[in-house]
């Protein structure tokens, strides 16, 4: 849902894991669940520390 | 009452008033008796259907600094005259100006009973704030054609004032206020689907039936604090309520959000939630709401010292089909709520 975000004018957008479970994937062990959802907050509390003059996807593989 | 003339009350700046420029912009509401400056033009495009019996001004400073104050002024004045129609403008792209003819004119429509009709340019920010509630025809960005533009204010204006039906935005050629109507089309989808890509194809002009809503830009504000030292809060539009749902948040098309305290929960307990978006397959996010909502994760790093502070409400709603107009009166007031709650940012999860 990226581009959507993108397109309405969202400033900080990090990807995440998906519109079913976005800080989570039920495919994963709990541990490995975690540090995923983990990973996605530490990038978007970074994202908020950084400059952006227009909508900017974070953390595209 | 048809063989009557309509009475008409003008709206104008004191340039267009003929009281000065910028050293009179402070100058308080008055009124004189007819037509005056701008409001020459109207009477002239009355011609015989109405009469101007009293032109209202006011300075765009006073209008703007003292905004409640000024509309309930020009309101009364406006009231004593007792038109059958308020003509403010056209304000073109005079921004003070737009935004107290469309305060005045709403102001007008609400407590007087009368029809309105302004005039401004495009990127008047009156057009923006004032477009869905009062008929706001466009204009160009300077009075150079004063007479043409005021003509297509009153025609619209003695429609309104006539109890006339009114028809699409550009047929007037007045900013859409973001009605729909049902009308009988000449041709079926298809065929107008079709007609429109060959014109499209053809560089011949074209006119889409569903605009897209224009989404304008927000400015960015960076933390300038560092993370260790900042309050964090947790937003979604993914639809997490308490169980039972107690703000009875729609399933779509949303109008509500709920506020839901976290304070001294290091996680979310799956049995005391539930989610009634109807947009997307929940069964993920009821198994575990830290699929929506990182209260986990975001309260270690509290505990951690990575972030300062983790917001003790959260707030939510249900993002699908929800109107833009919903959206951005939802997002304005929990931004105000955060911002008063000292909250230096904002983590929203989005489904």
């Amino acid at each position: 849902m990226t581009p959507v975000a993108v397109m309405v004018g969202a400033n900080r957008i990090v990807s995440a894991a998906g519109i079913i479970h976005p800080l989570g994937s039920a495919d994963l062990s709990p541990e490995d669940e975690k540090a995923l959802r983990r990973r996605i907050v530490e990038q978007a509390l970074q994202a908020l520390r950084t400059e952006v003059a227009k909508p900017t996807v974070f953390g595209r593989e | 009452m048809a063989a009557e003339t309509l009475r008409v009350v003008c709206y104008l700046n004191q340039f267009f008033g003929q009281l000065g420029g910028e050293d009179k912009a402070g100058v308080g509401p008055q009124v004189v008796d007819g037509a005056i400056g701008a409001a020459r033009a109207v009477q002239q495009a009355l011609g015989d259907a109405g009469t101007v019996v009293a032109t209202v001004i006011c300075g765009d400073n006073y209008a703007a600094e003292q905004a409640e104050r000024a509309t309930t002024e020009l309101v009364a004045l406006v009231a004593a005259a007792r038109p059958d129609l308020l003509v403010a403008g056209p304000a073109f792209l005079a921004g003070r100006y737009g935004v107290a003819c469309g305060a005045l004119c709403a102001a007008a429509q609400a407590e007087l009973k009368i029809p309105t009709v302004t005039g401004m340019h495009a990127e008047n920010p009156g057009v923006e704030l004032y477009r869905r509630q009062v008929y706001v025809v466009q204009t160009g960005a300077e009075a150079t054609r004063m007479l043409p533009e005021v003509q297509r204010l009153v025609a619209l204006g003695l429609k309104l004032a006539r109890g006339e039906a009114i028809g699409a935005p550009a047929a007037h050629g007045y900013f859409a206020r973001g009605v729909t109507r049902n009308i009988v089309a000449g041709a079926n989808a298809a065929d107008r689907a079709v007609a429109m890509l060959l014109d499209k194809l053809a560089g011949r002009a074209f006119t889409t039936e569903v605009p897209r809503p224009a989404f304008p830009p927000v400015a960015a504000p960076r933390l300038v604090k560092t993370l260790a030292g900042a309050t964090i809060a947790l937003v979604t539009d993914g639809g997490l309520v308490p169980r039972g749902n107690p703000d009875g948040i729609e399933a779509l098309n949303a109008t509500r959000y709920g506020a839901y305290s976290i304070e001294g929960k290091s996680s979310l307990d799956a049995a005391q939630y539930d989610n009634p978006h109807r947009g997307y397959d929940t069964t993920w996010v009821k198994q575990d709401p830290h699929r929506l909502v990182p209260v986990d994760v975001a309260r270690e790093l509290e505990q951690s010292g990575a972030i300062g502070k983790l917001h003790e409400t959260i707030y939510s709603t249900v993002g699908v089909a929800t109107t833009l107009a919903q959206s951005a009166r939802m997002g304005r007031e929990i931004a105000e709520k955060l911002r008063a709650a000292g909250v230096d940012a904002v983590i929203l999860t989005s489904t």
